[in-house]
């Protein structure tokens, strides 16, 4: 590895004294001149059509200054590509002979599109959905004022439980149907056959599907298979829950729009806000420098957000802040969608997996196809290099919180599904759990993935990067003491079982092609812009550090410049799938690179001889062999300013992003400036993977159960970060613990009403619920597609600490009983006494 | 499902199967907390022209000065420090005792400021995140240590844990690792960054002895 001062090193970052000191300001600690405030008013109803708003008795009350409504929301903005088909009236396809549209269309029949969701709407589709929103002097006002408002709804119908809505007669979520097809909706309902089995407690693994995804020949594939295993599956929705709401505050100015809110992304928060405000992305300032959390919902900020700054602008520029209160962001602030599903594996005697095949039902929301399902067949495939597959799955219109990517999307349910069954098999053919593991994995430029059945033959698979699973699960075998501990499976102690188990997770860890952007001024220091946002994985910091590693530049003359795109920002990738670290890591190398061959050219044209004459170190660019020859780096931003041209910015590299730039076009003059875009090549796809290991005790007497020890190992290439990562590793695997033990979404299915909206009841992971000291490696090899080797982690944490949980349960407690989360003691109690799953196999929400 | 429709359109229900029964039994106990979108106890703004809402001038010990402001009786003390005095370094995340974000010290001892009325805390010492370093900027030996093991991450929940640190450290100088996640356990982090705030606050107990 190569020998840097900066990479691989702990640090202090630039923003923890303000975090500490309660400095730092997150977007509800922003005030300004005669703001208002802003109060929601929420959806009773699962779903319905608002027939009539009357706002007079509010309007009238003193201090209420406006009241907006879906009517105020801006026009969405054309979808690309062809226009989509318009459903016919319902008049004319009624009056239609049956036979004249089969003779004329040979094409599909159109389908109904789906409205996209906006901030308010007159068509809440799930309880909870903000109707309108009223600016007052105060909250208090405001509230009185919302309860002023007179609201008539026409009930629609509704449906909690995916299930339900396959039922024939069952209710559909949405007016048009109850299935998202791609970007339509769908109506599905499987056969009385089918539903009989769902009321025996049994998944009905033969239904229709609305997608299907394959590899191989499953039916040559479970021929040959030695064990088959088959099990229903049951995962919960979970609320993301990040500790700061997604609270905004806006104001207009010079008309422009200033809005200070919660994202995770920066550079790529622009355009999303833009479009649901209805405006061009150069009329907006984001500021977010601190973020309270997201865990994928906050991607690119929130659709709310538009809401104190369509209130500010009907208000001509008046501030306004929007506090979202923790049950307003239970119902809008996002979940991961449930599973109801069934999977079948075949292995050969050896452990080998031949065959696998999976049926999965989504709980979607009411907007639309989140997709986890098939991500996590994907992820199956790749993590067990999977002969023959097999996915078939449906994404159910529900009328809950709307679901988007949760950390690890689809990789965690892969954890939790699929590795419970390598376990079983391992018991079952007598083979080593971690040897099951090691036979199965990934490695190298391992290939995966699936396909839809009426693809093209021949279509390349995805290709890995790097792949150093294997050497995880050996370094965490060591250090586990595995051989050893196994020998402890099912001991009882009293009323209490052990359970130790292996399980992995992997994930997406990097994309390429964004920019990286920074000025060296005349005041000596290098100022490196970053896009990306500030949420507390200190890859805007960390990322940072290669252009000064690659210039040599010591790490206290270095300024970050993040969070305010007011301050110009280069094109960056989103602060999610674990892109960053690997993204910018690449993009920084690149202008690092730019901005060393800046400092040479300048002092070739100053000193004389050819640019490659020139090294950098010690904040002087030197003649090499002839260090007495050479020019500060305060004086080269002089001298860049005097010369122009690419020095500073005044000629910028025709391949940077549009933002990128605007904003060294505005920094152009300032410095000598480092500015690339990331070309560098890449041959297959990043993910990183984590193998983790644990012990568990479990009361058999209670049900409840304690988690002894936890130690993960990581492969996330080169590590940049040494204490961060350890925060990721540690800090996914209890995200993916609370999955298995206690959170979730309940709802009454016949009010269509939400029971669990306060983090007392759906209950994230507490400091009591893991062991009092986790423990975590990396087995650092680097990934040979980054140029320092690096890739992401944030994802792949969160599987390997879920699935090593719900492993270790069933290690104590035996295999094909626990087979849905979380796993509550009265599960344990009732499925250990009846030797069988006994505890609402399939039920969702409850 | 072994019993009937479960989920349809309101109105249309047919039959009610014991389950169902609870379940309404449980909707309805719900509804006084899905009623409830409105918190009108805690409230943040300048003040109120509502009728009713009276505003009463106290004085509070803040960080070591007295802080003269106007509350009203129902303000609780979090929307005081956020909204009234500018301390906004106390954090709300869930304004019912739920999360700690907003813990403070009312005379030493840790207290959820979302959940503690203002007018009841006249005459005892609050201390909020901002009063912790010294006026040269030194910072109190539970944030240094923070500083030092880079804990936290999004740290929306790290002045409540700091808070809660102080505090406890104050009853128990010298806790066991178990002890000491007892202690502040009335705090979430949903970064799940626990493990590395152990390690930072068990430095923080050493570096708060030497002190």
């Amino acid at each position: 590895m190569a020998d840097y001062k900066l990479i691989g090193k702990n640090y202090t970052t630039p923003d923890i004294v303000a975090k500490v000191t309660g400095r730092a300001r997150y977007a509800e600690d922003y005030r300004a001149e005669g703001m208002l405030f802003c109060k929601l008013l929420l959806s009773p109803r699962p779903h319905a059509r608002v027939t009539r708003i009357d706002a007079s008795a509010a309007l009238a009350l003193p201090g209420v200054h406006a009241v907006l409504t879906a009517d105020d929301m801006p026009a969405p903005p054309p979808r690309p590509g062809p226009p989509r088909p318009v459903p016919p009236a319902a008049g004319a396809a009624a009056g239609a002979a049956p036979g004249a549209a089969a003779a004329a269309a040979p094409a599909p029949p159109p389908r109904p599109t789906i409205a996209p969701e906006f901030a308010l709407t007159n068509e809440p589709l799930y309880e909870g959905e903000p109707i309108l929103a009223v600016a007052a002097d105060s909250e208090e006002i405001a509230a009185a004022a919302i309860e002023r408002i007179v609201v008539d709804y026409e009930p629609l119908s509704f449906v909690i439980d995916p299930l339900e809505s396959l039922r024939p007669g069952g209710p559909n979520g949405r007016t048009e149907g109850n299935v998202f097809v791609g970007q339509n909706v769908e109506t599905l309902k499987w056969t009385p056959a089918d539903i009989a089995q769902i009321a025996e407690g049994k998944f009905p693994s033969g239904a229709e599907a609305t997608e299907t995804l394959v590899f191989g020949d499953i039916e040559k594939g479970f021929a040959e298979a030695d064990l088959i295993i088959e099990r229903d599956h049951y995962q919960q929705t979970t609320p993301h829950q990040p500790l700061e709401t997604r609270t905004a505050m806006a104001y207009w100015q010079n008309g422009k729009l200033y809005l200070h809110g919660s994202t995770q992304s920066v550079a790529r928060t622009v355009a999303a806000v833009a479009n649901w405000v209805g405006i061009k992305p150069e009329e907006l300032v984001l500021i977010s420098e601190y973020t309270g959390g997201g865990f994928g919902s906050k991607i690119p900020g929130a659709q709310s957000m538009a809401i104190p700054a369509l209130l500010s602008k009907k208000l001509n520029g008046r501030p306004v802040m929007m506090r979202i209160s923790r049950e307003e962001e239970t119902y809008i602030g996002r979940t991961r969608p449930g599973y109801q599903g069934w999977m079948r594996m075949g292995f050969k005697k050896d452990g080998r997996v031949i065959a696998a095949d999976v049926f999965v039902v989504e709980s979607a929301g009411p907007y639309r196809r989140q997709g986890d399902h098939a991500t996590s067949a994907n992820n199956a495939s790749l993590m067990y290099q999977v002969p023959n597959m097999r996915f078939r799955g449906v994404s159910v219109a529900t009328n809950t919180p709307p679901p988007t990517s949760q950390r690890a999307p689809g990789g965690l349910q892969a954890s939790v599904m699929f590795e419970p069954m390598i376990d079983e098999a391992a018991r079952k053919l007598g083979v080593d759990r971690v040897a099951i593991r090691k036979l199965n994995a990934p490695e190298g430029a391992a290939v995966f993935g699936l396909a839809p059945v009426d693809a093209p033959p021949g279509r390349p698979r995805n290709k890995l990067t790097s792949c150093f699973v294997k050497e995880a699960l050996d370094k965490g075998a060591a250090m586990f003491n595995w051989e050893e501990r196994r020998q402890r499976s099912g001991q009882r102690r009293g009323s209490k079982a052990t359970g130790v188990a292996v399980a992995t997770g992997s994930y997406t860890a990097g994309s390429i092609g964004v920019d990286g952007l920074c000025v060296l001024k005349p005041d000596g220091k290098l100022y490196i812009h970053q896009g990306i946002g500030n949420l507390g994985t200190h890859s805007v910091i960390d990322t940072a550090r290669v252009i000064a590693e690659m210039v040599n530049m010591p790490w206290d003359k270095c300024v970050v410049v993040w969070g305010n795109t007011g301050e110009h920002v280069p094109w960056s990738s989103i602060q999610a799938g674990s892109q960053t670290t690997y993204a910018h890591t690449r993009a920084n190398y690149a202008t690092g690179m730019a901005l060393k061959r800046n400092f040479q050219m300048l002092a070739a044209h100053d000193l004389g001889g050819s640019p490659d004459d020139y090294d950098v170190a010690n904040e002087r660019v030197f003649r090499k062999g002839n260090p007495g020859r050479a020019i500060t780096f305060a004086k080269a931003a002089e001298r860049a300013i005097q010369l122009g041209g690419a020095f500073d910015g005044h000629e910028l590299p025709k391949e940077i992003n549009a933002m990128t730039r605007t904003s060294a076009t505005a920094l152009a003059g300032l410095g000598l400036m480092g500015v690339a875009r990331d070309n560098l090549p890449r041959d297959g796809s990043t993910y990183s993977f984590q193998a983790a290991f644990m012990e568990v005790e479990v009361d058999l007497e209670t049900g409840v159960y304690e988690i002894i020890d936890y130690l993960a190992v990581a492969d996330v290439g080169t590590v940049v970060n040494p204490r961060s990562l350890g925060g990721q590793i540690h800090g996914g695997a209890v995200q993916g613990i609370g999955h298995v033990r206690s959170q979730r979404l309940v709802y009454d299915p016949h009010y269509g009403a939400a029971l669990a909206n306060r983090l007392h009841h759906n209950k994230p992971p507490t400091i009591l619920d893991i062991p009092v000291q986790l423990k975590w490696a990396a087995v650092e090899l680097p990934d040979p597609s980054n140029p320092i080797g690096a890739k992401g982690i944030g994802e792949p944490a969160i599987g390997a600490g879920a699935g090593a949980l719900i492993c270790a349960l069933a290690d104590a407690v035996g295999d094909g009983l626990l087979l849905r989360t979380p796993v509550l003691p009265e599960q344990i109690l009732m499925s250990v006494a009846a030797g069988k799953p006994a505890y609402e196999p399939l039920t969702a929400f409850i | 499902m072994p019993e009937g429709p479960i989920a349809s359109v309101p109105g249309q229900e047919s039959g009610v199967s014991r389950r169902n029964f609870i379940k309404g039994v449980i909707a309805a106990g719900a509804t006084v907390s899905a009623s409830a979108y409105l918190f009108r106890a805690n409230i943040a703004g300048q003040d109120s022209a509502l009728p009713g809402a009276v505003e009463r001038l106290i004085t509070l010990n803040v960080n070591g000065q007295d802080r003269r402001v106007d509350v009203l009786k129902h303000e609780t003390l979090a929307t005081t420090l956020r909204y009234k005095l500018g301390l906004t370094g106390t954090k709300l995340g869930c304004d019912r005792a739920e999360c700690g974000a907003c813990t403070v010290l009312v005379d030493d001892v840790p207290h959820y400021s979302c959940s503690v009325l203002t007018h009841t805390v006249r005459g005892k010492k609050i201390v909020s995140i901002e009063g912790l370093a010294a006026p040269d900027g030194t910072l109190h030996p539970v944030q240094q240590a923070v500083v030092n093991g880079q804990g936290f991450q999004c740290a929306f929940c790290m002045p409540g844990f700091v808070m809660a640190t102080v505090g406890y450290l104050k009853t128990n100088p010298s806790p066991s690792r178990a002890e000491l996640a007892h202690g502040i356990s009335g705090n979430l982090c949903r970064c799940a960054d626990y493990n590395k705030i152990l390690d930072c606050m068990m430095d923080a107990a050493d570096l708060t002895r030497r002190a």
